[in-house]
């Protein structure tokens, strides 16, 4: 931009130095468009249909992440095996991806619910469902989850997603939810 | 300790509606029966009484409240009294030979009559028809509203007199009824009348825990999208988070002497047995270290000990230790999940469920002998306790899918069904002996 300027302030004093106002062949400032048009300018590549943009917190413009369908961190649970307070392989990425967004997102606060099937005391079962809480976040703190941002609470078998006693129900109610402050 | 709210998380919790809870004696409960009980096996050998109607009794349903008690207890075979004239009401009048023909061994006889104050005067004697001697009698000068309790109190005389055991009709019971996605906790009277919401919630609400003297009730709710630990008085209707702590806090039990909690935290990581004051003014005490489950606890009537549930040998059993902590011993060893444990009133036994394949029941184990028996064969029950004397065990199950309580007699032969129109009812507790 500054060069733009400087040239026309060369061509305006040209043209005031000489007393008659003559058809010149100075310098049209737009002659000088292609020396300015030389100066070489970042190209953008054409945009392409699906657009992957890295992932960093607070993007403005961009889709919450943590909401959009296509990113694991919309994923927020982790179902268990009867009896069982392990968490399974296929779910390491999910909880991996949110260790990490916590850990660069040190604003945001997470509680985990634990839950489980309707079989057997209630009062055992808040406990069972706690620790099911408590294994996601300790899987979460070891891969760099700092966590005081974490919370575990258990509901026990007393919400349950799904109704009825069938082997599905039951293996839909086990289960450990990530749910963010304010959602 | 409690933790101060501000008034944005306020706004934000499920709509919380606590009922005003006037529930004495002296109120006017609704007159329907919330929860309706059916008698499913009764007791050998009962004792057949007849309860002859009251003098001046009209429409005043003292006498028909007093058979349903005696009948319900399954202890006693009522004998109609209907076609002996004329019905007597003083021991004078009693004609024995004609009781004695009807297979009465015990008659019950009285009168009510208007005072000059506007109130009733109840009077009742209890005759031994094969002796023809007076066995107890009593006078009440009372008002309308406490004629249905009067009629359990003179039960509960009855009941003594003829058995030794102390009656449990003039007690009250809580539990928690569902109905949708609203849950209320409430408290009625032991035949199911009167029955009073002392909490109306979005979310649910389970461990209903009497004090000692019957005037508070703990309980677990989860109004706060977490389980916390509330008391609430049944008088004023006034309550208190007296756990809400970091994690889960459920489980809570009281001390004999009321100013105590054993309560289950995980605040500290896992879920361990800590003892808080009442009022929820002090530091927890943690009483259990284990690395795994404790959880359950139940004080013994005495005080000394608890008893809990732990998982710490690998399955969830039974234990006891000293209430103030340290060894546990482990009480039971058939099976691989016994839990929920509850003192019997006179501390020499305790019931708990106990799973056999992939069926629950409640089942009864004398400390002494370590014995344990099997009392139900429903196959998913839940959350047994005592009745103040010892003679019943109330508890939750299902029948076709619905949630309703139910009682056995601890050796087993007496079994009652109690449902709720229109909703699922769980999470039992019995009411402890009182003078109302």
């Amino acid at each position: 931009m500054k060069q733009w300027m400087t040239m026309i302030a060369v061509v305006g004093v040209l043209v005031g130095c000489s007393s008659t106002p003559k058809e010149q062949e100075g310098a049209k400032v737009e002659d000088r468009q292609p020396v300015v048009a030389a100066e070489p300018k970042p190209v953008t590549p054409p945009k392409p249909e699906s657009d992957t943009r890295p992932l960093t917190g607070d993007q403005a413009g961009t889709m919450d992440p943590l909401k959009d369908p296509s990113n694991v961190l919309s994923r927020r649970s982790v179902f268990f095996d009867y009896d069982s307070n392990v968490v399974k392989d296929e779910y390491k990425p999910l909880v991996s991806a949110h260790a990490k967004y916590l850990s660069t997102n040190r604003a945001r606060k997470v509680t985990i619910q634990g839950n489980t099937d309707e079989r057997g005391s209630r009062e055992y079962n808040i406990a069972l469902g706690q620790r099911r809480a408590d294994a996601v976040k300790e899987m979460m703190t070891l891969l760099g989850a700092p966590g005081s941002q974490i919370e575990t609470v258990s509901f026990g078998e007393e919400k349950p997603r799904s109704q009825g006693n069938s082997e599905q129900a039951y293996a839909e109610n086990r289960r450990a939810d990530i749910v963010y402050q304010g959602e | 300790m409690t933790t101060n709210r501000c008034l944005s998380v306020l706004i934000h919790r499920a709509f919380v509606l606590v009922m005003l809870a006037a529930v004495v004696a002296c109120g006017a409960p609704p007159a329907y029966a919330a929860l309706t009980i059916e008698i499913i096996g009764a007791g050998a050998n009962q004792i057949p009484i007849a309860i002859a109607p009251f003098r001046g009794e009209n429409g005043a349903s003292v006498t028909p409240v007093i058979a349903a008690d005696l009948t319900r207890s399954g202890v006693f075979k009522t004998i109609d009294p209907g076609g002996i004239v004329p019905m007597p009401s003083e021991p004078e009048q009693v004609n024995y030979a004609q009781w004695k023909t009807r297979g009465a061994e015990a008659l019950v006889i009285g009168s009510i009559a208007a005072t000059a104050d506007g109130r009733h005067e109840v009077r009742f004697r209890l005759m031994d028809v094969v002796k023809g001697v007076q066995l107890a009698g009593f006078v009440y000068q009372i008002t309308t509203p406490q004629l249905r309790l009067t009629a359990h109190k003179i039960a509960d005389v009855i009941y003594e007199k003829l058995t030794g055991d102390r009656g449990v009709f003039a007690t009250r019971i809580t539990y928690i009824v569902k109905r949708g996605n609203r849950f209320e906790l409430q408290v009625a009277d032991a035949d199911g009348y009167g029955a009073q919401t002392i909490l109306a919630s979005n979310e649910p609400i389970i461990s209903p825990a009497w004090s000692p003297d019957g005037t508070r009730l703990a309980y677990v709710s989860f109004e706060r999208k977490k389980p916390v630990v509330y008391v609430q008085s049944l008088t004023t209707g006034q309550r208190t988070a007296v756990a809400n702590f970091l994690g889960s806090n459920s489980a809570p039990a009281w001390a004999p002497d009321g100013r105590r909690l054993a309560v289950v935290l995980t605040k500290e990581g896992g879920s361990q047995i800590f003892t808080i004051d009442a009022e929820g003014r002090t530091q927890p005490v943690r009483i259990t270290t284990t690395q795994g489950i404790d959880t359950e606890p139940n004080w013994s009537p005495d005080g000394q000990w608890i008893i809990f549930t732990s998982d710490r040998g690998g399955s969830p059993q039974i234990y006891r230790m000293q209430a103030t902590g340290g060894q546990a011993q482990r009480l039971t060893f058939e099976g691989t999940y016994n839990v929920s444990p509850r003192y019997s009133p006179d501390g020499k036994s305790f019931t708990f469920i106990q799973r056999n394949g992939s069926r629950f029941n409640v089942a009864v184990q004398d400390f002494a002998s370590r014995q344990a028996q099997v009392l139900t064969d429903g196959g998913v029950d839940e959350s047994p306790s005592f009745a103040p004397n010892g003679r019943m065990i109330l508890y939750a199950s299902e029948v076709r899918g619905r949630g309703i309580l139910a009682a056995v007699s601890s050796d087993g032969r007496v079994k009652q069904r109690f449902t709720e129109t229109g909703g699922d009812v769980r999470e039992p507790a019995w009411g402890p002996l009182i003078n109302r």
